[in-house]
């Protein structure tokens, strides 16, 4: 197996590590994505709550604080 | 709870991924037949390594399973083998790249490695749909299971029959001047294998940890909006606990 | 367990006499791959590893065949849950579906090699018998306990049919490889030579080791 000049073998070790890279970021935007839908249904869930709280006893001035603030 | 431990797990796996291809491309020493191209030995590599040792440990894990009916150790394989199949595509195509570069062709019989990574991808791509065809959440984790159990068993003896048969027709050596591995490449790929095997298990604790929030939520609008609020649940191929 | 076995295996057996739907449908399938190849090959005769290859792949896909159909009359007619409610040790079920398989895979080559023997292979098959004999035991044993098990997981899927081929053949590849590895020295031109050992080795092991696996996790398939 001749090694390739450097000039013609770069673009393909190039391209290996790329596509390692490319898998890994793949994923972190797949896992980001997930956290996104994660944050958006526990943004509801604690309005619902929140909701909830309110008309069981009303707000008076503080006593039924969310944990979270906005 | 999944996600303890994963921020000092996901430092470490930076430094040592990083330093290890700093190792690769500033320190490691040039091969004398393949020249640049054989720096792609240490990506290929170590992700085939990691990702056998991921299909064997899921393997394990579904043991476990089988043997306490936690569907935690369910969970646990199911992350496993995604995680491990992922790796197995880049196998697949960081092989074909090296295949073209050394000897012109995209695809080459001669290699152990990459043959036997094509027989188990094609064995594994069947997980899901398997998974997906069976209804009943119980009994998809069990079938699940059995068949971890045999692909793990399968992917050494399938790649110890595919080297020998290749061994027979076409004798794989590492040479530069001397032969063999030289012991400074031998440290650059030790530290790119360390760094691979890391990030499996960040990205492993990292699902598991994502998974579980996903269900602690589930779990939480049941309580709040009552059973039958639920979004309707679809056939699914993934666990649940 | 041998009562059992043999009460399951004399079942399935009279089951096949009576009516006769795998071992003819798997043999006929042989001859006409056997013509399908070839036509495909464009080729009068095979030798060698090509002969090997051949006999191999045709085989495999016979059986394939018979896997499909291993545990259709079970799921069908309830014969699972009949079998649960029996107090036997449930390995039973699989070494007999194993054994049943095996003796229709043995039914099948007794037609098929003739025929592969006749139709497209070159050099005479005299002397390979005894070699080709040994391999073919061990690699048939190595499909039975992959198929059946296989043909256990499929059943209670919904795309069954699909599923088996997708696992089974993936999954029997050392088989293959090992058995035409075997094999090519046998199908010689100059006459058959000798019968390479590791290969034979390498079966018995994957036989064994499967077979251990089998009896271990089968059980778990049955649980309802």
């Amino acid at each position: 197996m001749p090694a390739l000049p450097l000039d013609e073998a770069g673009p393909y070790v190039a391209a290996a590590y790329l596509v390692f890279l490319g898998l890994v970021l793949v994923y972190v935007a797949i896992m980001a994505a997930k956290l996104g839908r994660l944050e958006r249904e526990l943004t509801e869930l604690n309005a619902l709550a929140r909701e909830r709280a309110d008309t069981a006893a009303p707000v008076t001035g503080g006593t039924e604080e969310p944990i979270l603030h906005e | 709870m999944y996600g303890k431990g994963l921020r000092p797990l996901a430092i470490t796996t930076a430094l040592v991924l990083t330093g290890a291809f700093a190792l690769v491309f500033f320190w490691a020493p040039n091969d004398a037949d393949q020249g640049l191209i054989q720096k792609i030995f240490y990506v290929h590599v170590p992700m085939g390594i990691v990702a056998l040792g991921g299909f064997v440990a899921a393997g394990i894990m579904a043991v476990q399973h089988l043997r306490t009916g936690d569907a935690r150790w369910d969970l646990r394989s199911y992350v496993a083998i995604h995680l491990s199949i992922v790796l197995a595509v880049g196998v697949l195509i960081t092989g074909m790249i090296w295949a073209k570069a050394s000897w012109g062709a995209w695809w080459v019989w001669e290699e152990p490695m990459l043959v036997s990574f094509l027989v188990v991808f094609l064995l594994y791509a069947t997980y899901q749909p398997l998974r997906f065809s069976i209804e009943d959440r119980e009994r998809q984790a069990r079938y699940a299971s059995v068949f971890a159990v045999l692909a793990g068993a399968f992917v050494p003896i399938n790649f110890a029959a595919i080297r020998m048969a290749e061994a027979y027709i076409h004798p794989r050596t590492f040479a530069t001047t001397g032969g063999g591995l030289p012991g400074d490449m031998l440290i650059t790929f030790l530290v790119a294998l360390a760094g691979m095997t890391l990030l499996f298990a960040t990205l492993w604790k990292y699902e598991l940890a994502s998974k579980h929030a996903t269900f602690q939520v589930r779990a939480l609008r049941r309580r709040l909006l009552g059973e039958d609020e639920l979004a309707p649940v679809r056939r699914s191929a993934a666990p649940t606990l | 367990m041998r009562h059992a076995v043999g009460a399951l295996l004399r079942k399935d057996l009279a089951l096949e006499l009576r009516t006769r739907e795998s071992i003819p449908a798997m043999a006929l399938f042989s001859l006409t791959t056997f013509v399908i190849f070839h036509f495909g090959l464009d080729r009068r005769s095979v030798e060698g590893d090509l002969a090997s290859g051949v006999l191999w792949v045709t085989l495999l896909f016979a059986a394939i065949l018979g896997v499909n159909r291993l545990f259709v009359a079970e799921a069908e007619q309830g014969g699972f849950d009949g079998f649960l409610l029996a107090p036997v040790d449930r390995t039973a079920l699989f070494v007999a579906k194993a054994l049943a398989l095996l003796a229709f895979l043995l039914c099948v080559e007794v037609v098929a090699v003739p025929a592969f023997a006749v139709l497209l292979l070159g050099p005479a098959p005299g002397p390979a018998l005894p070699g080709l004999v040994a391999v073919l035991l061990l690699a048939d044993v190595g499909i039975c306990v992959i198929g059946t098990l296989v043909a256990a997981i499929a059943i209670r899927t919904r795309a069954r049919d699909l599923i088996v081929p997708l696992l089974a053949l993936p999954l029997l590849v050392p088989v293959v490889l090992a058995a035409a590895q075997a094999t090519a020295p046998l199908f010689a031109q100059g006459g058959a030579e000798a019968l390479p050992l590791r290969w034979i080795a390498t079966l018995a092991l994957y036989d064994g080791i499967f077979g251990a696996i089998a009896f271990a996790v089968f059980d778990f398939l049955l649980e309802d």
